[in-house]
């Protein structure tokens, strides 16, 4: 603990720290997101996540693309891989490809993973790829100045859409879960608790597994659309969710002011890539099929 | 003696009052004072009702408060 301290109150022990530090680059910070931005909130439950699934942290990497969620591989304590823009996934399909042994986590914005990266999106849940995706939803490309994106919800003002956004949106597990994800769950910034159990369970689960967290961005959303400031769209976040787990997928669009139905709505077995392209090899080719070998060096 | 405590990094913080909206307790409360940047950072209030939950530690977006149990 570098900061000074506002509040030493006597009985604090001096070896307290907070328990995110150890998976965070702590040289990093301050971060640079926004007053109030949402993404380090879930940084946090990404965090507990870590600690409470007890992955092998040596074995586990996290790759974004880019945009303000695009950031959190930068600050995340991890071998951790910033790649171009919409092409996470496909970055980290190659990743564990090349060594199935790593738990590979994809971490990124709404605009990166379902405009530029959709394709992407859903040809790894097509084929239950071995793959934990985690989308910071704050409606709107933020980092490039608020245009709207898939998932910026009706009438919204953005700066690419001033009389507001007409265009239909991307219901996300809806999406994920059509596509073939083996788990789909979505939660507010509100629900810390709950983001930090899905992401358990998520680094627990094999396949492709998908988790949406709605997240205010006060800076390039709320502010364009009068929606007030960070704690007022987590009080909305409060106020609005609806607890449905296992709610049909065909139920959780979202709106700009409406009810946000969270929960887990997808949890499902079925064997991923790796499995099926063994058992296929297998078939074909019997004892001539040998495991690729490994090549990466141990560390 | 309270079960718990509460650390603020000061000059972390950037104000957003997470932490004092969602202590269950109300622990906490925005300081009149300034941090270097320019945000009122939060200071306790009723250190004796901090449970140590950790809660306002899960909420902050700039990983400048946490909450722990007392030893005993
Ligand atoms: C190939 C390419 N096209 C466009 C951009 C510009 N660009 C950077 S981030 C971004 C959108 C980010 O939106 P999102 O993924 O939702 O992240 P946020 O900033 O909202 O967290 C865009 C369009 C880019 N960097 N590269
Ligand atoms: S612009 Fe929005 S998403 Fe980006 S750091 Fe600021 S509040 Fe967060
Ligand atoms: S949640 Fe963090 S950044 Fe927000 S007011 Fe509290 S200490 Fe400051
Ligand atoms: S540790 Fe819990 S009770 Fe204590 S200040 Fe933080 S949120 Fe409130
Ligand atoms: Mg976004």
């Amino acid at each position: 603990m570098s900061d000074t301290l506002l509040e030493v109150l006597p009985e604090i022990p001096e070896d307290a720290h907070n328990p995110v530090e150890p998976f965070l680059r702590m040289d990093r910070m301050p971060h640079i997101w926004c007053p109030g931005c949402g993404i380090g909130t879930t940084v946090n439950c990404f965090a507990r996540a870590l600690q409470s699934s007890q992955v092998d942290l040596k074995k586990t990497v996290i790759v974004s693309g880019i945009g303000c969620t695009g950031r959190v591989a930068g600050y995340a304590n991890l071998d951790s891989f910033h790649t171009t823009h919409g092409r996470a996934i496909p970055f980290a399909t190659g990743m564990k490809l090349a060594n199935p042994e790593l738990n590979v986590v994809v971490y990124s914005g709404d605009g990166d993973l379902f405009a530029i990266g959709g394709n992407h999106f859903i040809h790894a849940a097509r084929r239950n790829m071995d793959i934990k995706v985690v989308c910071v939803n704050n409606m709107i490309y933020a980092m490039t100045g608020g245009q709207t994106a898939p998932t910026t919800p009706g009438t919204s003002v953005t700066s690419t859409a001033p009389y507001g956004v007409y265009e239909p949106t991307f219901n996300l597990p809806a999406l994920a879960e059509a596509a073939g994800a083996s788990y789909v769950a979505r939660w507010t910034t509100f629900h810390v608790k709950q983001v930090a159990k899905s992401m358990e369970e998520m680094m627990k689960k094999k396949g492709f597994c998908f988790i949406e967290i709605i997240s205010p961005c006060p800076t390039l959303y709320q502010r364009r659309n009068k929606m007030g400031d960070a704690l007022d769209a987590m009080k909305y976040y409060k106020e609005a969710s609806k607890v449905r787990n296992g709610a049909p997928t065909s139920e959780t669009t979202l709106s700009k002011t409406g009810e946000i139905v969270v929960g887990k709505f997808v949890d499902r077995d079925r064997p991923d890539y790796l499995e099926v392209l063994k058992a296929q090899m297998v078939s074909v080719l019997g004892d001539r099929y040998t495991e690729p070998e490994n090549s990466c060096c141990e560390c | 003696m309270a079960k718990g405590f509460v650390v603020i990094s000061a000059e972390r913080c950037k104000g957003c009052g997470f932490c004092v909206e969602f202590c269950p307790t109300k622990v906490l409360a925005l300081a009149s004072a300034f941090n270097s940047k320019g945000y009122h950072p939060p200071h306790v209030v009723n250190s004796d009702k901090c449970s140590g939950c950790d809660l306002c530690g899960m909420y902050c977006p700039d990983f400048a408060i946490f909450g722990a149990r007392n030893a005993r």
